[in-house]
This record gives C-alpha cells, structure tokens and sequence, in this order.
C-alpha cells in the first residue's frame, strides 16, 4: 500500500490511495444501458480500505474498547476503539494493553536502567512499578487509536 | 520430519485470552446445550472432572471448588483456531489441518528443535494459545512425540528423531494411546500380550494384517519410520454435511420441529453453496431423551433421493418436510434432530435429471443473493418463512463468553 500526497499545508496533510489496480467489473444483470458513458469511469479507482492501512498482521490484530481517562496525554480518550498488535515488539515509551494481577489495562511501557513502569497520561494517576511479585503479562502493542466524533 | 502442533486445553486456553484472571483456575466448557463436559484446563482434571461427564453429577464439585463453567462459544474458538492456523502458514510452506486444534507440518528442512520452539513462541504471542509440537519422522510418531512434549517436557516441544530415544519413548507408550488404534483393537492387542507401542512394533507383522487389517500395518510401518500417511494440504471436498442439535427443551409439536428441521436443512445446504458443491441425497433423523431410560424411546431416520444434485435451499427444504413427514409420530417427546445432506459433488458437474422442473439458472441467482444479503447484513437475515422467527428449539447456552474476536458489540472493555 503506498500513501500519494495529494495537497498538503501547514497543518494537515491529504493523501491519496495508490494500490495494485484491481478493479472490480460492475456485473449488470439486465444488460447495459446504451446512454452516453459516466466520464468518471476512466478515473475510477478502487475503494480505499481502512484496513490495509490500520491493520499490517490480521492474524495477531484484536479490538479493545477503552472507558477512562487514565490516557487522555496520548489522545485515548474514553470510548475509543483501540487496534492491538500482538506481533509487535513492546519497546519503550509504546503504548501497551497489559493485564496486572488478572486484571486489563492500558498504559505506556517506561523503562529505566533497572525498572519497568508502567504510566498513565494523565497527572491524576501514579506510575505502577512492575515487580517480581506481580502476576503481570503483557497483551499486546496499541497500534491505533479510533476515535469517533458522530 | 514431521511436525504436529496442538493447542493446549484449546477451548479453556480460549476462554482465558480475554479473561487474564482465570490464569491457574479451574475451567470447564460444556457441549451445546449446557450438557456435558467436553472440555477441561489442567486444574479441572486435576481435579477429577472427567470428559464427557453430564454437568449435573457435578454440580457439587464445581460449588465447592469453584469451577468456572463456560458454553461452548464456537465463534471464539473458531476465529482464535484460524489464527493459530494463519500464524503456522507463515512458517512452513506445507500444512496440514487436521482439527480444530491440530496441525500436521511439513518439517523436511528440519535441523533442530529450536525452529519448533520459535513457531511455538510465535503462536503464544501472536494468539496468546499455548501450543506443544511434536516432531518426527512419521506422523504416527509425531503424535506421540506431542503427547511427550504436552506431558512430560517444561518447553512443550520433543522431538523423536533417533532410534535410541524412539524405542526408549515406545517402550513405555501404551498401545491404546496409539493413533489409529480403537477400543477393539487395544483390547485385541492386549489380549495377545502387547502393551506397549513398541510391543506392536515388534509384533509379527502377518500377525497384525490378519488381526487389525491394513490399517494395523500402516501404523506399523509408521512406528518403524515409513511414513504411509501423508500429508494432506488440500481441503478435500467433504463427503458429507451434517446439523445435528439437542433441544433445550423436549419437543412433542410437529410444526416447531419442522421449523428446527427446515433451519438445520438451510444450513447444510448455504454449507454446500460456500464450497461450490451439491448433493444427492438428504437424511433426516429424529430421537427421543436416551437418558431418560424410563420414558419410551424412538429413534428413526430416513433418506431421500434427489432427482438432480442440489444446493437449493428451497429445495433441500421441501425434501426435508417430506422426510420429516414419514418420521414423525405424534406419540414422544423429542430431544434431538437432525439433516445430513451426502453424495456430495462440485456444482459444475452436477447432470440435470430429465424431469427437472425448475429453472436451476434463476434458482441459482436467487441462492447467491441470498446469501450475498446474508453475508452482509448477518446470518438468517433474509430466510425460508418455514424456518420461524423465534425458534424456541434453540440451544441452551447460559454461560456464554462474549464473541471478543468476531462482534464489534462483544470486543473486551478495558477501563483505564
């Protein structure tokens, strides 16, 4: 999948869908109408598909819906649908869905020279130190926030 | 070599992706209808739930030391299973699916085990399923060495790749737990003094062909490293299509059976249309409740012919009513049905009968906007008016997990 820039000014930016030309022939059942052709035809392309752009492992990719504020510093903001790649490498400062003590959560990875933490984006809500004695196991990497405005 | 990848506990490893606390707990899933246990995590053998046990002899055991119980959710199960199957196809270039949660592997570049112990990480992080592979020269052996390598190692991978280790693991392998081998065989076996599968393999083998016939052979030959069964990568087409369903509830009505029976027909027959294929004849079974041994008991099938193979629903439907029709007796209640549709063969070489009377070319359309409707705006959406709206039939399933993987309204709520 490649991104074509279109228009770009000093805030946004537009980009155009460039994919394998793989166009599906309308099939008409009752035969073709004989009036003058769309002039748009030409310049039909196929339709862009949310998922080849947020989803590169189908396989290891899970939706998690969120409820809270512990994250709003990073844009996950209560209600947001959340896409999670299991097949990514956790690193630091990624955003992580990890269950504690059986329980889920999602937080940013922080890794010191000796300690792992992990912490939330939003003053409200202390770092959770990850010790030995935690049953702690990490779920997968957020990939992609979705959030819906309507 | 060859590779075979099981899932650990699969439905209960299922039921605990998305539900972290039930990690070192007990879990039992119950087969349609909430009846028995048809499957256990470690800790629920531990303590002595037995397969297929009916739920309601353990109901005391399940208070006391709080067993959590679960319906069967085959949308979870089939979706992680795909998955699971997905991220082996990435590794090997052939691949067997053997079940749910079985895969066969082509290992012919096999050099050594930690290959095995990367694909197994891959599935756990990928999945978050506990696999264990077992690899060998056979497939045969191969199931052998996964029972090794789920029992019997920290890493959940063995393989039996030399003589030493292999009749070493053989001679303590007991030759009922031998791929392929029945009650009746084992009991035969053991009878003639042969216990364990190196026992069999020592056996004389005129012997086994006149006791177990080929098949004993075969398995033979596999535990002496023939390989005899190979690896099957493509889907054959199936030889028949089945849907089968225990009521909730005793049925005695004739028009709410047939409402189940016409669903039962329409599914076999949108199975058949997913894999381009049609059949010939229609079997339709009815059965009283065998567990209630005091209540009369009636059992019955029957099958019917279609003049020209079919995938119509409209058709195998009818068929079905009139199967139905010379079965039912007003006398019992019934606890389940089903329709089995056989003599399965690929769409385009069906021969039309000379007194076929519908126009096949329109039904077909009509069978494809069907179920392009369906596939777009949900099962059923669109369905046969004999097919009901309410389908009080329907499966008891109490303790169904949500659909995590496969409904948008069912995803996992995390609050942070």
């Amino acid at each position: 999948m490649k991104l074509k820039p279109l228009y770009k000014n000093k805030t946004l930016e537009f980009y155009g869908y460039e994919k394998d030309i793989n166009l599906n022939i309308p099939y008409f059942e009752n035969g073709v109408s004989a009036g003058f052709p769309s002039p748009a035809e030409d310049h039909m392309n196929s339709k862009i598909d949310l998922n080849d752009l947020l989803i590169e492992h189908p396989s290891a990719t899970y939706y998690v819906r969120v409820n809270g504020d512990s994250m709003l510093g990073v844009g996950i903001v209560s209600g947001d649908l959340l896409i999670v790649d299991k097949s990514l490498k956790v690193t630091n400062n990624c955003i992580v869905v990890a269950h504690i003590d059986g329980e889920f959560t999602v937080k940013k990875i922080k890794k010191t020279k000796k300690k792992i933490f992990l912490q939330a984006e939003n003053t409200n809500y202390k770092p959770i130190e990850i010790t030995e004695e935690m049953d702690f196991e990490l779920f997968g990497v957020v990939a992609h926030a979705i959030h819906h405005f309507v | 070599m060859i590779g075979l990848v099981d899932c650990n506990n699969f439905y209960a490893s299922c039921e605990r992706v998305f539900k972290p606390n039930l990690k070192n707990k007990p879990i039992i899933v119950l087969s349609n209808n909430d009846g028995c246990v048809i499957a256990r995590s470690n800790e629920a053998k531990a303590l002595g739930v037995k397969m297929g046990e009916p739920v309601f002899k353990i109901r005391a055991l399940i208070r006391k030391y709080k067993i959590n119980v679960f319906s069967t959710n085959f949308a979870l199960y089939g979706d992680l299973s795909h998955r699971v199957m997905d991220v082996l196809k990435t590794e090997v270039k052939k691949l067997e699916i053997y079940s749910i949660d079985e895969a066969f592997l082509d290992l012919s570049d096999f050099r050594s085990s930690e290959r095995a112990v990367f694909i197994k990480k891959k599935i756990k992080q990928w999945t978050s399923i506990p696999v264990s592979i077992g690899i060998a020269p056979t497939k045969t052996l191969a199931k052998i060495a996964n029972h090794i390598a789920k029992k019997n190692t920290e890493k959940g991978v063995f393989t039996l790749n030399n003589e030493m280790i292999i009749k070493k693991t053989l001679s303590v392998f007991p030759v009922e737990n031998l791929w392929g081998i029945g009650r009746k065989y084992a009991h035969k076996l053991k009878l003639s003094g042969i216990k364990t599968a190196l026992d069999f393999k020592n056996a004389d083998a005129k012997w086994v062909k006149h006791n177990l016939s080929i098949n004993g052979i075969l398995i033979q030959r596999e535990l002496k490293g023939e390989q005899c069964y190979k690896l099957k990568t493509y889907q054959s087409r199936k030889k028949s299509i089945s849907t089968t369903r225990s009521f909730s509830k005793e049925i005695k009505k004739y028009s709410l059976i047939k409402e189940a029976v016409n669903n039962f027909a329409n599914n076999c027959a949108r199975k058949l249309r997913e894999e381009k294929s049609c059949c010939s004849k229609v079997s339709v079974f009815l059965m009283t409740n065998p567990y209630k041994s005091k209540s009369k008991q009636y059992h019955q099938k029957i099958t019917l012919f279609f003049p020209t193979a079919t995938n119509d629903s409209l058709e195998i439907s009818r068929m079905v009513d009139k199967a139905l029709k010379k079965i039912y007796i007003n006398d019992y209640s019934y606890k389940k049905a089903g329709v089995i549709v056989h003599e399965i063969k690929p769409e385009r070489e069906v021969q039309i009968s000379l007194f076929n009377k519908i126009d096949i070319k329109k039904r077909r359309n009509l069978m494809y906007s069907l179920d392009k409707i369906n596939m777009i705006m949900g099962r059923d959406k669109v369905h046969l008016a004999s097919q009901g709206i309410d389908k009080k039939w329907q499966l008891k399933q109490e303790q169904l997990s949500p659909c995590y993987t496969t409904q948008i309204k069912d995803i996992l709520t995390i609050k942070i």
